[in-house]
């Protein structure tokens, strides 16, 4: 077998494993929650018989491994569990599937992150190379500065600044993106403007400079010297001896942004009450709502893990060394 | 690194009685030398250090003193206004400084206790433990810190105490991975060796051959770190689980007064107050960045001149 596909094979299985782990940890780290779910919905009056039938019916009486792996094989089949708000009295169960609730914030979130990314990715990428070939000028140096001020902004810090001159003074785009299923693209774009732009430079000075140093690092090695020394042209130099090295860095640079993204979204969703995952999470944790939660954090996670994964794999696809074994 | 071999002289160097500067010279050599953006952040953490532990006495009201005018405009009695219920700004901006700062040094030195000592331990041990360790900071960070945060804080409550744990245990796994790869290579030197065969214990071994070694990236990680924790614990405060009122602190001050801000076009001294507080986190992490980035381009080798 061709050693990539091996070590590819290797990681996959590893990323599984690690799936397979986080969601052994979110469950156990509910499972340790204090009193129950059963208390947490019915009020503090409740009877111990009511909260009993509740449990009951909840199933919360049974061995945790068995929900543990009620759980995860509901989960394999796409069935999140129901929420419990909107379940007041036993009987009356009012409550929507975890699933209806997730999946269309989901859609929402996903938009959002693309949209940031789409303009993050290329801008921080021709960034991060011209500030490494003119390092040390001017305009390196006032990068460096305005890329090291951004990083140290608190997300909220960049969104309610953006509110204050785009909303506020010069009212361009509204402050609260009002989007739903039924919004058309243009108009949706409209909407989500403002939580985009904030993202695109929560993480661009991030992906900026990771790219700067990596191509940097990558200069200083002995071939390209030897490459500059045998004359190669500057543009060469990076065309054609750098870049095919410095794929695997940058590329592994982006994806570990993008998996950033996937944070910041939580704090941005709440500024603008966008409707996504984030915000969903939020207020899940605010009441309690411990299967929204769960579902939340483990779609958190599972992208946080592919996208790491996916850099990995990528890195090791892009490793001139490992495509040309000996 | 500069040669001169114009100016050496073997007999010279030999005659010259070797002088070691003391600490303190050696620290005003490297201050003076400092680019602007360095002395720019120590001279504003200088600041904050004196504004945390003198609150009490420079606040002109106390941390949760209620006025009758909620949302005042600001003034010579309530320099940024008051908020949402009365309270002056002013002073919790003051008191904020003790509160959100002092929590997150207190986070950054538990992670740094937790994950430094395990990471040592990993590196020097290389078994067993290192592989139990390893794995399991290896799962701990497959979650975004923030999303495990918010779950573990809506499961154990949003107390000080459980927030301090919950991010210290969290953030400890990076600076186990940073400590562990800095040590695996001073493990393998022949001095460390050497300490083992004299019978030095883990705890020796760990303290007084590997750790001194590898002091300048720790420390500038511990700065990186802080900003790090810092800016976790004003996300989670802004997001409501952090920091809980009436405890004066910079993220949920902006959350509570979040909707002045639609009044700058009227008001621009109302549309910038829930700015502040968010301005005083950002102003912190950006100069110590400027004094980490100094710090690092000084001891590392990820020097770029060229």
């Amino acid at each position: 077998m061709h050693p990539i596909i091996a070590i590819i094979l290797n990681r996959l299985v590893l990323g599984i494993v690690t799936l397979f782990m986080v969601s052994l940890i979110i469950f156990i780290s509910i499972q340790m929650l204090p009193g129950d779910f059963a208390e947490a919905i019915l009020a503090r009056a409740a009877t111990e018989e009511t909260v009993a039938a509740l449990r009951k019916e909840l199933g919360l009486d049974r061995h945790p491994v068995l929900l543990y792996f009620d759980w995860i094989t509901a989960l394999m089949s796409g069935d999140l569990g129901n929420s419990y708000t909107g379940r007041g009295v036993i009987g009356a169960d009012e409550s929507r599937a975890v699933f209806d609730l997730v999946a269309p914030r989901l859609k929402n979130t996903l938009f959002l992150a693309s949209f940031a990314a789409i303009i993050a990715v290329p801008l921080s990428l021709f960034l991060g190379i011209t500030t490494a070939l003119y390092r040390n000028s001017a305009y390196d140096r006032i990068m460096n500065m305005s890329t090291l001020t951004t990083i140290s902004f608190p997300e909220f810090f960049i969104a309610y600044i953006l509110i204050l001159f785009l909303t506020s003074l010069f009212p361009i785009f509204p402050s609260l993106a009002n989007v739903d299923a039924d919004t058309e693209f243009f108009e949706r774009l409209y909407w989500s403007a403002l939580p985009a732009l904030t993202l695109t430079l929560v993480i661009l000075a991030h992906m900026m400079r990771m790219t700067r140093a990596a191509i940097i690092n990558l200069l200083a090695s002995p071939y390209i010297q030897m490459a500059r020394l045998s004359g190669a042209t500057p543009r060469e130099l990076i065309l054609k001896h750098a870049l095919p090295n410095a794929w695997a860095p940058i590329v592994t640079v982006i994806t570990l942004n993008l998996a950033n993204l996937v944070v910041g979204v939580v704090v941005v969703e709440v500024v603008f009450v966008y409707p996504g995952i984030g915000q969903l999470m939020v207020d899940a944790v605010a009441s309690r709502d411990i299967p929204v939660v769960q579902s939340c954090a483990l779609i958190f996670a599972m992208t946080y893990i592919l996208l790491n994964l996916l850099a990995d794999i990528i890195g090791i696809v892009t490793n001139p060394r490992l495509l040309h074994p000996k | 690194m500069s040669q001169e071999p114009n100016t050496y002289s073997a007999l010279g160097e030999v005659g010259a009685v070797s002088e070691k500067r003391s600490l303190w010279q050696r620290l005003m050599l490297d201050l003076r030398k400092a680019p602007m953006t360095a002395r720019f952040g120590m001279i504003v953490i200088l600041g904050y250090i004196i504004l945390a532990v003198f609150a009490p006495i420079l606040s002109p009201y106390g941390e949760a003193e209620v006025f009758p005018e909620p949302y005042a405009a600001w003034s010579a009695e309530h320099v940024f206004g008051t908020d949402q219920i009365g309270r002056d700004i002013f002073s919790r901006m003051i008191f904020g400084a003790r509160n959100t700062v002092g929590i997150a040094v207190a986070t950054t030195l538990l992670a740094f206790i937790i994950g430094g000592s395990l990471g040592l331990a990993a590196a020097i041990n290389q078994s067993w433990l290192d592989q139990f360790l390893s794995r399991a900071v290896d799962v701990l960070m497959a979650i975004p810190s923030l999303i495990f945060a918010l779950v573990l804080l809506s499961i154990f409550g949003s107390t000080v105490t459980n927030l301090i744990l919950i991010i210290a245990v969290l953030d400890s796994t990076r600076v186990f991975r940073l400590t562990r790869a800095v040590s695996l290579n001073v493990v393998v030197m022949d001095y460390v060796e050497a300490a083992r065969l004299r019978g030095e214990g883990l705890w020796w071994i760990m303290r007084r051959e590997i750790l001194p070694n590898i002091m300048p990236p720790l420390i500038a990680e511990f700065g990186l770190r802080f900003c790090f924790v810092f800016l976790t614990i004003a996300a989670l405060s802004f997001l409501g689980v952090g920091i809980q009122p009436p405890t004066a602190d910079w993220g949920s001050m902006v959350r509570e007064n979040a909707s002045l801000i639609m009044f700058a076009q009227y008001d621009i001294k109302a549309g910038l107050t829930p700015l502040l507080p968010a301005a005083a986190i950002a102003l912190l992490t950006v100069a110590i960045n400027f004094v980490v980035d100094w710090f690092l381009h000084k001891t590392s080798g990820l020097r770029d001149e060229q």
